[in-house]
């Protein structure tokens, strides 16, 4: 095509100088800014960040080892009792130990289930969102019987039928939240999907999947990244209660749900600490996951 | 001296963004008498809508008064505490917004919405009540009881626009401040609107604040007319001198980036205003319009104008006496060359219709269309909303499916009903450029990317030549390399349009759809924008489908036109004679509909009601419910007439032999009144 001078064209136009909006990078600049000046959120993500570090290296952060155990020290009572800083359990092994170490598990666990939750629901949605028709009816109809089952229920019967393994309940986990992300995927797909730039590509002839996976995916990231922290936290919560069933870890493991499981029965001896302190850490975890989730997705829905 | 309605006295007003405080409105002074009606108008940024809401105070929280004040029938509104603002906003003024679909609550009756608007002012339930049908007669809706029983949703954009108008008027205020109050609407019922504001406002002696960015609308509404630019008045007098003599260089590039009467692509181009508005808070030259402006020198640049006074005109310039001098730039267009009809067309439709199953109803969107688009030429599709145009556009691009009947080819082959069955040639071959190009392009993918994969996708080009053409056509759209590496939020509308273009063009297309391009931008922009459109079809031969509501628009760029009524071509022909008549008496309604900015006043001819249901059609000709030139008898109402054709090469669809169809408004009145008389 040639191009012809014209007078009186803004041919060499003042482009940035014109553009009412902001570039992306002062846009991510400002979220950044957003974010950090959230005490909530720093809250949660130090946090998190602490929990994270004793997964990593638990050595760094307990005193003791938590496998030792010394039946010497049954039920010895917290706060620095002969370097027991919490106390120490039915088998004489460092509460404090125990609770740090027992982060790894978890750490592991709820973000892999997470992870595979969400890459499901966005295949999910964006098919359901992007195709409608038949298969987004069918696959909803679906996704609505699954919900309306106990997700406790589906993982005991899931795991109680496979092995019990680590991978097994991140997988287990995983599928059960996919559809719930699918769901919220689905939606905001199908907002998007009217918006004409949607129609520029299928006149060019894209294929559907990258309409889907190029064009639209792009644009649905925000409330992606917000159902994945909130899911995360479920996830958390949805281990915590498999282990406490019993489920998913090894008798004697570390792991929170698995030693308030444990520990349970120390209640009616009055003894609080083996069981209080591992709930604290699952606690102050699902706290952190949520603050954060909270202040992305008040930052999304602005 | 009577007090005026409103009066804003050195108005600063800023928007704090960030800490920031970036200044919208700079000093803005005007008033406005008892029972007159001003305008303002301005490009989109100006601070048109700031002055309005400031009005009444009802700003956003990052809104900050910096100096000055507003006055409304005498009282200071920056000083009124909460309590009196909100009896000032229930009894003294009221905002018609532009988009009345927003402005009524969807899950309030129309009833309950509009008595609560008198009940505010401190009536009764039952007076409330009666006073509600009264005003909705007032507002000329036909069934007052009916439409109140009704949600906003179940009336048409211009019924709900009326049902706002009359909640404006409830509390009879002095001043109603309407805000682009037509521009969703078309251009039958917006002239519609503006007749009712205008005689109940003769009735009411209400002042109005009159914002638009349509001139036409401004000039036909407003005593008055406040030209604002980047927060600063630069022009004010009576609305009739300052359209038909502007005196300030930007009310003269304004008006005439309009497309004039008659005037065509390819004989003249359209004039634009170069650059860009300051953005929102900078620092401002001495003259706000220095830097666009065609008679600045170093006085400009080094004196703050002076506000020139002369027979109740002011003027914001030095030069002002010189704005004569600005040249009238017969811009060298080259010669137009008439489009070749003796070659084979590129697009041919035959007896092409679309229907729509919906519940067991059968929506006849589109009914039996034969068109042909020949290689350069530019077909514009007009016709009220849910006339079919783009319900027609669609099915020619492949996102609607057309109906068994009837043909479509292309380049002579047949074409596919489904894009993603068309085989890459006549994908490539037939784009779209569309309506709004925030919508129309991905946010999230930078310029580069937008425009590079339609290259790959449809020109086919290798990797390595991409970059060297994208260079090419993002020269000829006139956007420069570094917008490439933008997104879409970082470039103003004009620049959007142009990346969508340039998108459009990237497969060297045969047709390109343009479905209201410019109905989304600022004239001035509109101008650059049509004139980029008629030098690509130039270029390249391409033929447009021209999709506009702007009559005016439609007239410059397209070579013939067919107008569209309930999924039917009335009439096909050279653009000349469909404008110029003798033509079809649907085409002659939509004409004189559109206010006219050279204010040359035609006796109007104005529609009764909406376009009917495509569900129920009316038998024999479907416009006989509304036409003004109905024939004696019951031939019209019965018998549907057939597509003949005119000396011009062109068809109509009219009972009225052609040669008494014409553009002659006195006997047309006089016919119509007696065809009334004749039918009752």
């Amino acid at each position: 095509m040639s191009t012809t001078a014209v007078p009186n064209e803004p041919t060499t136009a003042p482009a940035p100088a014109s553009a009412p909006a902001y570039s992306a990078a002062e846009v991510r600049r400002e979220m950044r800014g957003q974010l950090l000046r959230s005490k909530t959120f720093i809250l949660g993500v130090v946090i998190i960040l602490f929990w994270v570090f004793c997964a990593i290296a638990p050595g760094f952060v307990a005193n003791r080892d938590p496998a030792k155990q010394d039946p010497s020290k049954k039920w010895l009572r917290p706060f620095f009792n002969e370097g027991f800083w919490l106390g120490a359990d039915r088998k004489g092994s460092d509460v404090f130990s125990r609770v740090i170490y027992g982060a790894r598990e978890i750490m592991i666990i709820a973000p892999a289930a997470t992870i595979i939750g969400t890459l499901i629901g966005i295949v999910l949605g964006l098919s359901m969102g992007y195709f409608r028709g038949a298969l987004d009816d069918i696959i909803s109809r679906i996704i609505e019987a699954l919900m309306s089952l106990p997700v406790i229920l589906v993982a005991l019967l899931a795991l109680t039928a496979l092995s019990g393994s680590r991978l097994t309940i991140i997988l287990v986990i995983g599928f059960l939240f996919g559809p719930i992300i699918a769901r919220t995927v689905r939606a905001s797909v199908i907002s998007e999907r009217n918006l004409d730039y949607v129609r520029a590509a299928e006149l060019r002839g894209e294929r559907s999947w990258y309409i889907m996976f190029a064009e639209i995916l792009p644009n649905v990231f925000g409330p992606i990244v917000v159902e994945f922290t909130v899911r995360l936290g479920y996830a958390v919560f949805t281990m915590a209660g498999l282990a406490f069933i019993g489920l998913g870890t090894e008798p004697g493991s570390p792991d929170w749900g698995r030693t308030i499981f444990e520990e349970r029965n120390s209640l009616y001896s009055d003894v609080w600490w083996t069981t209080l302190f591992p709930a604290l850490a699952l606690a102050s975890l699902v706290v952190a996951i949520n603050l954060v989730a909270d202040a992305v997705q008040g930052l999304i829905d602005r | 001296m009577t007090t005026p309605a409103l009066e804003f006295q050195d108005l600063h007003l800023a928007y704090v963004v960030r800490g920031q405080a970036r200044e919208v409105l700079r000093g803005v002074s005007f008033a406005i008498e008892p029972g007159e009606s001003y305008g303002l108008v301005g490009e989109s940024g100006c601070g048109k809508s700031t002055a309005a809401y400031a009005a009444v105070r009802y700003l956003p929280r990052n809104a900050k008064i910096l100096g000055g004040a507003v006055h409304l029938g005498g009282r200071d509104v920056m000083s009124l505490d909460t309590e009196e603002l909100r009896t000032l906003r229930a009894k003294n003024a009221s905002i018609v917004y532009q988009d009345p679909g927003q402005a009524l609550n969807p899950t309030i009756k129309v009833g309950s919405q509009l008595i609560e608007a008198f009940t505010v002012t401190g009536m009764g339930k039952r007076e409330a009540a009666d006073r509600a049908r009264a005003i909705l007669d007032k507002v000329q809706i036909a069934d007052p009881e009916s439409v109140l029983g009704r949600y906003p949703h179940q009336l048409s954009g211009g019924m709900q626009q009326r049902v706002v108008i009359a909640m404006a008027l409830a509390c009879d205020p002095q001043l109603l401040i309407l805000d682009e109050p037509t521009t969703g609407l078309d251009a039958t019922v917006e002239a519609e609107v503006l007749d009712l504001v205008r005689n109940l406002r003769t009735e009411y002696g209400t002042s109005v604040l009159f914002i638009s960015h349509n001139l036409g609308a401004i000039r036909s509404m407003c005593d008055r007319v406040g030209v604002l630019y980047a927060g600063k008045l630069v022009e004010e007098g009576p609305a009739q001198d300052v359209f038909d003599d502007p005196q300030h260089p930007y009310t003269v590039g304004l008006l005439r980036c309009l497309p004039r009467h008659g005037s065509r692509k390819g004989a003249q181009r359209l004039e634009t205003i170069p650059g860009f508005l300051p953005l929102l808070g900078a620092d401002l030259p001495t003259c706000v319009f220095v830097d666009r402006c065609p008679l600045a020198d170093e006085v400009c640049r080094a004196e703050v104008p002076p506000w020139v006074t002369s027979a109740g005109r002011m003027v914001r310039c030095h030069h002002a006496d010189r704005v004569s001098e600005i040249a009238d730039a017969d811009l060298p267009a080259g010669t137009p060359t008439p489009v070749d009809r003796t070659v084979a067309p590129i697009l041919e439709l035959t007896g092409v219709s679309k229907t729509f199953h919906q519940g067991g109803n059968d929506i006849k969107a589109v009914r039996d269309v034969s068109l042909s688009l020949y290689p350069g030429e530019t077909l514009g599709l007009v016709g009220e909303s849910g006339s079919g145009k783009t319900t027609l556009a669609h099915t020619i691009l492949g996102i609607h499916e057309p109906d068994q009947t009837g043909t479509i080819t292309f380049d002579g082959a047949p074409l596919g009903a489904d894009t993603r069955k068309r085989p890459a040639d006549q994908i490539r071959g037939i784009q779209i450029v569309f309506q709004n190009p925030d919508s129309a392009l991905n946010r999230r993918h930078a310029v580069r990317r937008i425009i590079g994969r339609s290259l790959k996708r449809l020109a086919k080009v290798e990797p390595a030549q991409i970059e060297s053409e994208l260079l090419a056509i993002t020269s000829a759209v006139r956007l420069t390399e570094r917008h490439l590496d933008m997104r879409p939020s970082q470039l103003s509308g004009g620049l959007k349009q142009r990346v969508a273009i340039a998108r459009a063009f990237a497969g060297k297309p045969r047709i390109v759809v343009c479905d209201e391009p410019t109905s989304a931008l600022d004239v001035s922009v509109q101008a650059a924008i049509l004139n980029l459109l008629s030098d690509l079809q130039r270029d390249s031969q391409t033929s447009y489908l021209f999709i506009s509501h702007d009559l005016r628009v439609v007239r410059y760029l397209s070579d013939r036109i067919a107008v569209l009524y309930l999924g039917r071509i009335m009439e096909l022909g050279p653009a000349e004679r469909v404008f110029d008549g003798p033509h079809h008496p649907y085409t002659e309604a939509l004409l004189s509909a559109a206010p006219s900015v050279d204010g040359d006043e035609q006796a109007r001819i104005r529609l009764e009601g909406e376009i009917p249901s495509a569900v129920d059609q009316p038998s024999g000709c479907v416009f006989h419910t509304r036409c003004p030139r109905r024939l004696p008898g019951d031939r019209c109402s019965t018998v549907e007439p057939e597509l003949t054709a005119t000396p011009d090469g062109g068809v109509i669809r009219c009972h009225i032999p052609f040669d008494q169809l014409g553009g002659q408004p006195v006997t047309l009145r006089a016919s119509a009144a007696a065809a009334a008389a004749d039918h009752s």
